[in-house]
């Protein structure tokens, strides 16, 4: 039985299967834990748990959807670390709902602008982290802004592929 | 109120969830601060769901990789095997070298009665997961609690150390890796003896702390576990000094090139017991010398009377000096005197056609192939009949003669044959 997501607007509003909503953001926590085991660069430069937490934010529509998906994906996230549970989950809150209302808002179905979106919500998300982990957990933390653009770019780039490929996964209510 | 709440109802949800989790992790902050590390089920959850995933993942992938490797892509296989063999030869030469050394070691270290620290037991695992995120360096390995694996058990590989044991569930392990902003091990310098603590940084690398910035450590030098920590036994590799810079507060800045490779890790070797006892040199009773005068080849045999090698008192120049070129004696401690001491004589006998052997070298000295060896310890008397019989090794210990004069008595260790495969 499928999952529905309304927002109320006069936009549209996509629906996902059970087995969509709970296996893509396993699978993306799966794939980024496994990944940098054979190529170790790969935790540094893309968060797949955050791709796919924007990609549903923005699909639903709704920001209470999308601020629970994100702290979910992000909690799960948390407990694979060693670091206290929760860095992970605010800020992957915050672009939830940020990401949702965007899509409220605007048209977050052509390729530039969801780039543009992805771009923006990795600075955000790595701006929340960086002042949880350094504020409240008084983790040693470096702000990078090459790091983090570059960074940004390509997971905007494997974002926009991404969500070519999970927009088959997309039901209209 | 209600219209308020009602008008900002998004709003109002997103900051209850953000403050549930931020009061949630204030209260890890808090328990980790006193000392409390328990286990979250959660955490458990988690790892349950994810690994059997990465397990088999990892199973799949080496299996395919090993029906490659081991049955159709042999190509290179003989002249590896070649070039192994080679190696093993130059190997064992340079074990023959270092158990000299070792052997001399534990000498030293039993005058002193060191205690030295031994893996006695290791379990090897293999690397299925990682956290996913650059500032948790921690991997997953797929042995646990079942296997025996206890929390801040060692983690190594053949090339160096790891990391610690960080969290164990029952079939899966956390490893903190040496290079994480919250470990921290205690190494000491090869050369310099100079002792630091090394701790991992924000973005990966692995710095030494606690090096007085008045002392000289060159690049490249050599960096050993000193066991300080109670984790790493003494003497493990750590990795070598990569950079070195003036840090703060009068401390230098030792940049560290990890002697495991930390970011492709596949198999480990977790460290689960150590035996500490104390250095004896008993069990030392072949030499390393000895070994090697074995595994040489032989030269044209030279008859010599071995007897009266043999019978050549040790202390005596004839004995320490080589009277003859091919018979010299080592002999450590105090001279036959008869005073109460330990004096060691070493002789290695050269076997002659006839079946008579004579004393070929000495210790270091083995300029000489030798196929037969006699290693004699005496205090008092020479060793009486020393005679090695072609193609025999013999231990031959002497006992300390006691005031009343008695004969002295041999112990002899004879293997089946010299020429039984090395």
């Amino acid at each position: 039985m499928p999952i529905t997501y309304t927002s109320g607007e006069q936009v549209e509003v996509y629906r996902f299967s059970i087995p969509v909503t709970v296996g893509v953001p396993l699978l993306a926590l799966f794939l980024q834990a496994f990944i940098p085991l054979r190529v170790p660069r790969f935790a540094v430069y893309f968060d797949l748990p955050l791709l796919v937490t924007i990609f549903f934010a923005m699909a639903r529509r709704s920001p209470i959807a999308g601020l629970f998906t994100g702290a979910i994906i992000g909690l799960a996230q948390d407990m694979l670390g060693h670091n206290p549970i929760g860095i992970y989950g605010i800020a992957k809150t915050v672009v939830g709902y940020g990401a949702s209302s965007l899509g409220v808002k605007l048209d977050v179905e052509n390729a530039g602008a969801r780039l543009l979106v992805t771009l923006g919500f990795y600075l955000v998300h790595s701006a929340v982290y960086f002042t949880v982990a350094r504020g409240m957990v008084n983790m040693t933390q470096h702000w990078s802004w090459l790091n983090g653009i570059v960074a940004g770019f390509a997971n905007a780039v494997l974002g926009v592929i991404l969500y070519f490929v999970l927009d088959k996964f997309k039901q209209r209510t | 109120m209600e219209s308020v709440l009602g008008r900002y109802r998004n709003l109002t949800i997103l900051v209850g969830v953000l403050f549930l989790q931020v009061l949630g992790l204030a209260m890890q902050v808090k328990r980790n601060s006193n000392q409390a590390q328990d286990t979250r089920l959660i955490r458990i959850w988690a790892v349950g769901a994810i690994s059997p995933f990465e397990r088999g993942l990892v199973w799949i992938q080496s299996s395919s990789s090993n029906l490659w490797h081991n049955y159709f892509y042999l190509r290179g296989v003989r002249a590896e095997n070649r070039q192994l063999k080679e190696q093993i030869e130059h190997m064992r030469l340079e074990q023959v070298r270092l158990s000299e050394d070792a052997a001399q070691a534990r000498r030293l270290q039993t005058l002193l009665a060191f205690k030295e620290q031994y893996i006695a037991k290791t379990i090897a695992a293999q690397v299925i997961g990682s956290s996913g995120s650059d500032l948790s360096r921690v991997v997953y390995i797929d042995k646990g609690e079942d296997a025996g694996i206890r929390r801040d058990m060692a983690v190594i590989t053949a090339d160096g150390i790891v990391g610690k044991v960080l969290t164990v569930y029952p079939s899966v392990s956390q490893v903190l890796l040496i290079n994480d902003q919250s470990s921290g091990v205690g190494a000491i310098l090869e050369k310099s003896r100079l002792q630091g603590v090394l701790r991992g940084t924000a973005n990966g690398e692995v710095v030494l702390e606690r090096v007085m910035s008045d002392e000289q450590v060159p690049a490249g030098e050599t960096l050993l576990t000193s066991g300080g920590d109670q984790i790493f036994p003494k003497g493990l590799p750590v990795g070598t000094v990569a950079k070195v810079s003036n840090g703060k507060d009068l401390f230098l800045s030792i940049n560290v090139k990890p002697a495991a490779n930390l970011s492709k890790l596949e198999e480990v070797l977790v460290l689960v017991e150590k035996q500490e006892r104390q250095a004896t040199a008993e069990d030392v009773r072949v030499r390393a010398a000895d070994i090697l005068a074995q595994r040489l080849p032989s030269v044209p045999e030279k008859p010599v009377d071995a007897q009266a090698a043999a019978s050549a008192t040790p202390g005596s120049p004839a004995a320490n000096t080589g009277a003859k070129p091919q018979a010299q004696a080592k002999t450590e401690g105090k001279p036959p005197n008869g005073t109460p001491g330990k004096a060691q004589s070493t002789a290695t006998v050269k076997p002659s056609g006839t079946g008579t052997g004579a004393i070929a070298s000495a210790p270091g000295q083995s300029s000489k192939p030798a196929t037969a060896t006699t290693i004699a310890k005496k205090t008092a008397t020479p060793v009486e009949g020393a005679t090695g019989a072609a193609s025999k090794t013999s231990i031959v210990e002497v006992k300390p003669k006691p005031k009343s004069a008695e004969p002295a008595q041999s112990t002899s260790q004879t293997p089946p044959s010299e020429n039984s495969p090395q």
